[in-house]
């Protein structure tokens, strides 16, 4: 049995060096930002690779259950708002230490997940992206009407989190780098999850629920599992968000959020990880720059998302592959 | 709480579940036939509504409106098929989605750089203009119970459509088993092809008829394909007849708990609390609808795929 898995499953050892290359690449240009930004227009920079590195954080939960898990989940913003709203409400009440703000953030996640997963995933295929869809416009409409957390307008994050009453982010630079720590220990956690034998029970019910279920795994729970990481780790992205926009509200929940984070994952390439750090950067990236030269940037992004679709299959990680000879990851 | 209020919002209610009918229809068909997840069906109501505004400009009369929009809407669903759909049917349901919503991002900007980012009105037509008696001391516009007649009427076309001729069985057949259907030597592309031009035209006349009492605006179509979503996932994905009833369910449903959640919720809490709750519950009503249905019954109320 762990044979066949083993057998089936990707990243063989002697590619390893080779497929490492690239996330050690994407964490050494994310660790040098800052420096570069420093002859810039620092502040901006900075801002832009927090909220890239934020959405990074969100998009790896995203596709660990979607790329890893099968699992197309249409309301993953959900999670990234519980997380924000939890560093929101909590700063409200004059909690903004981070020992507290934090464990609950990712909490709320991880409960609401559970909750959610445990309905969500007795349905399949479309239906499980209709029924995470609706869970999520709950969560939209929930938040819309928190009356004493500003309903429909959000509220405002008064004081970023602090670290036993020091106020530790309130450096740009500082909280850049607390993100990218952030960032780079999901990313680990993620690729050890992935490859344990948890991950790879994962990817087999992905693969052939039914088989999986016969060789005696209990697949509900193993999905409800990884449902429960994702939205722990959407609850941490939320947490971010909160801080760096210091700004919290119901939009953050919108479905056409979710989508967006879809596309993240689909950008970069489905099922590699750190593919979702570039899909995260390429998606902020092309709004930013296109959102600079002209209003109407939608109009060459949307043809350009159908494009890259019909054209560049397994995102941008399989077009670069391609071009270079390689055959594209399955 | 009297009669006449409850009579008119469940007419309402009627005819907001027609109208999410209309688009639903052409959604569970697409999506039973084709497995394919058409986000930008939203928007093509959106056009719908446009076009009846632009064209009404030129002719300033309703029914031609009417004809050349949806003419006009055909011809532009048949392109987008031509050009983008036709690559994405053996696509995973995830490309697809990608796909289409970025035409929708595209289509809503497009409308706003044409048009301009304020809503816009059409005049309802002279002769259904005005409102009718419906008991002593009650009117109600005529114009709705218009969209609730042709909604209801196309509601039968499409009975006898899909359920009595043989178009609506290699349909019927499609949503079962699509490649079953091919085998058998039918041009499945056709009739993917009439399936998806039928779809955007009872979107397309959704939005023309609901256009004389909604404002015409960018983004209109989202909200709407949300809702018509849900509609097809509790019908049951490929069923006319799931569609029908759970369009109904979902406008009664909504509309209803938008009017009366404040008054229901004030019989056991005091009133303070049950304003600021009231919205709330109402707007996630048939959220929490969809849950219940997909918990019980996982595959929606009347699922059409075999399996």
């Amino acid at each position: 049995m762990t044979q066949t898995l083993a057998a089936s499953s990707v990243l063989p050892s002697q590619q390893t060096d080779r497929a490492n290359a690239l996330p050690v690449a994407i964490f050494l240009i994310l660790a040098l930002v800052p420096f570069g930004a420093a002859f810039g227009p620092e502040s901006y920079v900075l801002g832009l690779f927090t909220r890239v590195m934020v959405f990074a954080v969100a998009a790896l939960a995203l596709d660990f259950i979607c790329g890893y898990g099968g699992l197309v989940s249409f309301g993953h913003a959900a999670f990234v708002g519980i997380g924000a709203y939890a560093v929101g409400i909590l700063g409200a009440h004059g909690v903004t230490e981070m020992l507290v703000s934090l464990p609950v953030a990712l909490l709320a996640g991880a409960i609401f997940a559970y909750l959610t997963g445990t309905v969500c995933l007795r349905t399949k295929s479309v239906y499980f992206i209709m029924i995470t869809l609706a869970f999520g416009q709950m969560a939209y409409f929930i938040a819309g009407s928190l009356a004493p957390y500003g309903g429909d307008d959000g509220l405002t994050v008064r004081l970023r989190s602090t670290l036993l009453g020091f106020p530790i982010l309130q450096n740009d630079r500082t909280f850049y780098y607390f993100v990218l720590l952030s960032l780079l220990v999901v990313y680990f956690a993620f690729r050890t999850i992935v490859y344990s034998r948890f991950g790879r029970v994962l990817r087999g019910a992905r693969e052939n629920a039914t088989r999986m279920a016969t060789l005696g795994f209990d697949v509900f729970s193993f999905q409800r599992v990884g449902y429960v990481i994702a939205g722990a780790v959407g609850g941490l992205s939320g947490f971010l968000l909160a801080n760096a926009t210091e700004f919290v509200s119901p939009a953050y929940m919108s479905w056409q959020r979710s989508g967006e984070l879809i596309i993240m994952i689909l950008l970069g390439g489905l099922g590699t990880l750190h593919g979702a750090i570039v899909g995260a950067a390429a998606y902020l990236l092309i709004e930013e720059t296109l959102g600079g030269i002209t209003e109407q940037w939608k109009l060459i992004f949307g043809p350009l998302l159908v494009l890259i679709v019909l054209f560049a299959r397994g995102g941008l990680l399989g077009l670069a592959d391609r071009i270079r000879g390689r055959p594209s990851r399955g | 709480m009297s009669t006449g209020l409850v009579v008119v919002q469940i007419l309402n209610g009627l005819q907001f579940g027609v109208l999410l009918f209309l688009i639903a229809a052409g959604l569970t068909l697409v999506f039973g036939v084709m497995d394919f997840i058409n986000l930008a069906h939203g928007v093509q109501y959106m056009l719908g509504a446009y076009l009846a505004v632009a064209f009404y400009a030129l002719t300033s009369n309703f029914f031609i409106t009417l004809l050349l929009a949806l003419a006009a809407a055909l011809v532009f669903g048949l392109l987008l098929e031509f050009l983008v759909f036709r690559h994405l049917y053996d696509r995973d349901h995830l490309e697809q989605v990608i796909a289409t919503f970025g035409i929708i991002i595209f289509l809503n900007q497009a409308v706003k750089t044409v048009w301009g980012a304020a809503p816009l009105t059409l005049p309802i037509p002279e002769i259904f203009s005005g409102s009718i008696i419906l008991m002593p001391g009650l009117l109600y516009p005529i114009w709705r119970l218009v969209i609730i007649a042709s909604g209801l009427a196309i509601g039968l076309l499409l009975y006898i459509l899909v359920g009595h001729t043989r178009v609506g069985m290699l349909v019927r057949a499609g949503a079962t088993n699509a490649r079953m259907v091919s085998a058998l030597g039918v041009d499945i592309r056709r009739l993917f092809m009439i399936v998806f031009g039928f779809g955007t035209m009872l979107a397309a006349f959704a939005g023309a008829m609901i256009a004389p009492i909604l404002s015409v605006e960018p983004g209109m179509g989202d909200t709407v394909l949300i809702l018509a979503f849900v509609v097809i996932v509790i019908g049951g994905i490929g069923s006319m007849r799931g569609a029908f009833l759970a369009a109904l369910l979902i406008g009664l449903v909504d509309t209803l708990g938008r009017s009366f959640a404040i008054d229901i919720l004030r019989l056991v809490m005091p009133p303070s609390p049950a304003r600021t709750v009231g919205p709330a519950i109402a707007s996630m009503l048939i959220y929490v609808l969809m849950a219940l249905v997909l918990y019980f019954r996982p595959s929606g109320l009347f699922p059409a795929r075999g399996r």
